[in-house]
C-alpha cells in the first residue's frame, strides 16, 4: 500500500510548498526539495532561516501550517506515526536525560523504540564502541565534554537504524576535530543505506554533503550540488556561494 | 509493553537520582499527618470551669467533684464575686463559670427546684457548646439520681454511640487526613512529570519516536504509584499507632481500595502536567485543585448532608468523598464492600487516564 508507494517514489523526503506560521511571522514559505534514498543532504542557512522549523515538520514535532511532506512515503500531516517508525532525530539542542548515565539513555531508547531488550543491549554496545563512548558509558551526561552528548545524541536517533536520519546541527560548538570525527560517522551511516538531512550553518560542512539547499528567511534560495552552486555563482568556496545568494 | 517499562524505568531513575524530592513525598505527608492530627483534634479535654460557690454546703462540693471528676473540666478558678466572672472570661483564665446560688443544699433537702447558672464564653462557639453539654449531662445524672430515690422517670434517654464509642475525634479525622495528604502529595508528585520535560526539552527527543501517548502516561505513572503506596502505608501507620484509630476491618482490602484512589490522584496529576506548559502553574493547579475541595467539599471537615444542594452536587465529583466513605468504612465500622464507591472512583481513574494520554499532545505546541 503506501510503504509500497514510498519504494516506487525513490524519494527519502519530498516537500511540496511545505509552509509554517507562528502569528503573522511566516517561518517557513512554500518550500519544495525532494532528497533520494541514500543522499546526504545539507540544508544551510543563518540563524533564524527556517532551517529548524522544516527539520521538526519533517519529524512530525510541528504540523505545517499549510503545504505537504512526505518522508519515508508517508505523509507528515496524516500519518505520523509511521513516519515516525522510520526516522532519527538529533535536535540541536541536547535534549537526552541529565540524570541518566550514557549507557541508561541508549537503554532506554532502545526500549522506546521497541528493541527487544537483548537486541537494544548489543547495539547499545555496538553504538558505544562505534561512537568511541565506551569509556563514558557509567558516566552522566551533564558531566561530560559537549562532543561526548552530540555523539550519545547520534546514537540514540540510530538505534532502530532508522532509514532517515534528520540531523539539526549536529556539531554546533564543538572543534574542528571533532566535527571531522562526528562526519565521518555520518558518512559511515550513509554508506550504510541511511538518508541523511542535515543542518548546520558551518560552510566547510556544506563541502561535505552531496547536494545542499540554502535557506534564507523561509524560502530555499539555492538547490544543488557543492560544485555545481560554486560554478552557477562564480565563487571558489561555499563560504563565496552563501554570500552571494542570501540578501544582505 | 516493551516502551511503557522503558519509560516506568526512566521515571524511576529519575526518581531516585533525586534524593531531595523523594524526601519531600515521603516527609510532607508525614509532617501532614502529625501536624493536622494534634492541631485538629476536636476534643475537649480540660476545659477550664470557675466555680463560684456561694453556698459553701456539702451539697454544693459534692456537685463541684463531680464535675470535675472525669477530667473534662478542670477546676480553673474559685470565685469570690461576680466581678471577678467578667475579668477571668476577658484573661482567658477559664471558658465557662458555674455559680451555685446560696441555699442550695436546703433547697435540695425540701425537694424545692433549684438553680445553677451557667456562664459561657461564646467567643470561642466550640468550647462553650462542649461546656454547655458536659455540665447540662451531669446536671441531668445528678437528677436522676436524685429522682431515683422517689419515682423513675418516664422517658430516659439512652445514648450509645456506635463505631466510635468515645467520640474521638481523631478516629474521624484521620481518615479524612489519609484521603486529602494522599490526593495532595500524588497530584503534587505527577504535576510535574511531564511539564518538566517540556521545560528541559527532553520531552521533544520522545515525541520523535512511535511511543504512543498512553504508553507514556502509564509508564510515568507506575514508579510514582510505589512512591504513594508507600506514603499510604506511613500515613495508616501514624494513624494506627499513634493516633489510635481502630481497624475493625481488613488491612488488605483498604490497601486495594487505596491502590484506586491513588491511581485516581495520580492521574489527575498527569493530566494537570501533560494540559499546561510549566512546572510552576502545574504545582500551582495541582495545589489549588486538591487541598482545598477536599478539606472543605469531601465531608473531612462539614458533614456533606449538611451541605447546600448545590455543594452536596459537587461534593459528589470529589474523589476524596467516595475514598472517606471507604476508609472511614472499613477502620471504624468493619465494612468491606462498597460497589458504589469503588465503580465511581475506578471510573474517575480511567477517565483521568484517558483525558491525561488525550491531552498529551505527540507535537510540539508553539
Amino acid at each position: 500500500m503506501s510503504e509500497s508507494s514510498a519504494a516506487s517514489d525513490g524519494c527519502a523526503v519530498r516537500a511540496t510548498q511545505l509552509t509554517r506560521r507562528f502569528g503573522d511571522f511566516t517561518a517557513v514559505d512554500g518550500v519544495d526539495f525532494a532528497v533520494s534514498t541514500g543522499e546526504v543532504f545539507g540544508f544551510l542557512g543563518a540563524n533564524g532561516a527556517g532551517k529548524t522549523t522544516v527539520i521538526r515538520m519533517l519529524c512530525g514535532l510541528l504540523a505545517p501550517s499549510a503545504g505537504e511532506a512526505r518522508v519515508a512515503g508517508f505523509s507528515v500531516n496524516r500519518q505520523p506515526d509511521a513516519v515516525k517508525r522510520h526516522i532519527g532525530y538529533m535536535s540541536q539542542k541536547f535534549s537526552l536525560y541529565g540524570d541518566l548515565t550514557v549507557g541508561e539513555n541508549l537503554q532506554l531508547y532502545g526500549g522506546v523504540y521497541g528493541l527487544k531488550r537483548h537486541d537494544a543491549e548489543d547495539r547499545g554496545r555496538e553504538l558505544l564502541s562505534r561512537l568511541d563512548l565506551e569509556q563514558a558509558a557509567d558516566r552522566l551526561p551533564t558531566a561530560l565534554p559537549l562532543g561526548f552528548r552530540q555523539r550519545l545524541a547520534l546514537g540514540c536517533a540510530v538505534l532502530h537504524r532508522p532509514r532517515i536520519l534528520f540531523l539539526d546541527e549536529p556539531t554546533g560548538g564543538v572543534d574542528p576535530v571533532a566535527r571531522r570525527k562526528f562526519w565521518d560517522l555520518i558518512y559511515e551511516l550513509a554508506d550504510g543505506g541511511a538518508t541523511v538531512f542535515v543542518t548546520t550553518h558551518y560552510m566547510d560542512e556544506a563541502e561535505y554533503c552531496g547536494r545542499v539547499s540554502i535557506m534564507d528567511r523561509g524560502r530555499i534560495v539555492a538547490l544543488d550540488t557543492p560544485d555545481e552552486l560554486k560554478k552557477q555563482n562564480g565563487a571558489r568556496t561555499m563560504q563565496d556561494v552563501f554570500l552571494k545568494v542570501i540578501r544582505p | 509493553m516493551k516502551r511503557i517499562r522503558a519509560i516506568a524505568h526512566k521515571e524511576f531513575l529519575h526518581v531516585v537520582r533525586d534524593p531531595r524530592s523523594l524526601l519531600l513525598a515521603i516527609l510532607m505527608p508525614m509532617m501532614m499527618v502529625f501536624l493536622y492530627g494534634y492541631a485538629i483534634d476536636m476534643d475537649m479535654k480540660k476545659l477550664k470551669v470557675a466555680v463560684m460557690d456561694l453556698d459553701q454546703s456539702a451539697a454544693s462540693r459534692d456537685l463541684v467533684r463531680r464535675m470535675t471528676s472525669s477530667g473534662f473540666i478542670s477546676d480553673a478558678a474559685r470565685l469570690t464575686s461576680r466581678t471577678e466572672i467578667e475579668r477571668g472570661f476577658r484573661r482567658d483564665l477559664f471558658r465557662a463559670a458555674m455559680i451555685i446560688p446560696r441555699g442550695f443544699e436546703e433547697s435540695l433537702q425540701r425537694n424545692r427546684t433549684t438553680a445553677v447558672q451557667f456562664l459561657l464564653d461564646g467567643a470561642d462557639e466550640t468550647s462553650a457548646a462542649a461546656a454547655s453539654n458536659y455540665l447540662n449531662a451531669t446536671i441531668a445524672l445528678v437528677n436522676r439520681e436524685r429522682a431515683g430515690q422517689r419515682l423513675e422517670a418516664p422517658i430516659e434517654a439512652r445514648t450509645r454511640v456506635l463505631y466510635n464509642p468515645q467520640l474521638v475525634s481523631a478516629h474521624f479525622i484521620v481518615p479524612g487526613l489519609a484521603a486529602v495528604v494522599l490526593i495532595l502529595v500524588c497530584a503534587l508528585l505527577t504535576s510535574i512529570a511531564i511539564t518538566r520535560e517540556k521545560e528541559t526539552g527532553t520531552l521533544e527527543q520522545v515525541l520523535t519516536t512511535p511511543v504512543r501517548p498512553l504508553q507514556v502516561i502509564v509508564g510515568k505513572i507506575i514508579p510514582y504509584t510505589a512512591i504513594a503506596a508507600l506514603d499510604t502505608v506511613l500515613v495508616f501507620v501514624v494513624g494506627h499507632f499513634v493516633f489510635h484509630v481502630p481497624m475493625t476491618g481488613s488491612w488488605l482490602l483498604l490497601a486495594l481500595y487505596s491502590l484506586i484512589y491513588l491511581i485516581v490522584a495520580l492521574g489527575l496529576g498527569l493530566l494537570i502536567s501533560a494540559a499546561v506548559q510549566t512546572q510552576k502553574l502545574a504545582m500551582m493547579l495541582a495545589l489549588v485543585g486538591t487541598l482545598l475541595p477536599t478539606i472543605m467539599l469531601s465531608g473531612f471537615v462539614f458533614p456533606i448532608s449538611s451541605m447546600p444542594v448545590v455543594l452536596r452536587i459537587i461534593s459528589r465529583i470529589i474523589p476524596a468523598t467516595y475514598y472517606l466513605e471507604i476508609v472511614r468504612g472499613v477502620m471504624l465500622r468493619g465494612d468491606a464492600w462498597f460497589p458504589v464507591q469503588f465503580a465511581v472512583l475506578t471510573g474517575m481513574a480511567v477517565l483521568l487516564l484517558v483525558a491525561a494520554s488525550r491531552s498529551f499532545r505527540m507535537r510540539l505546541e508553539s
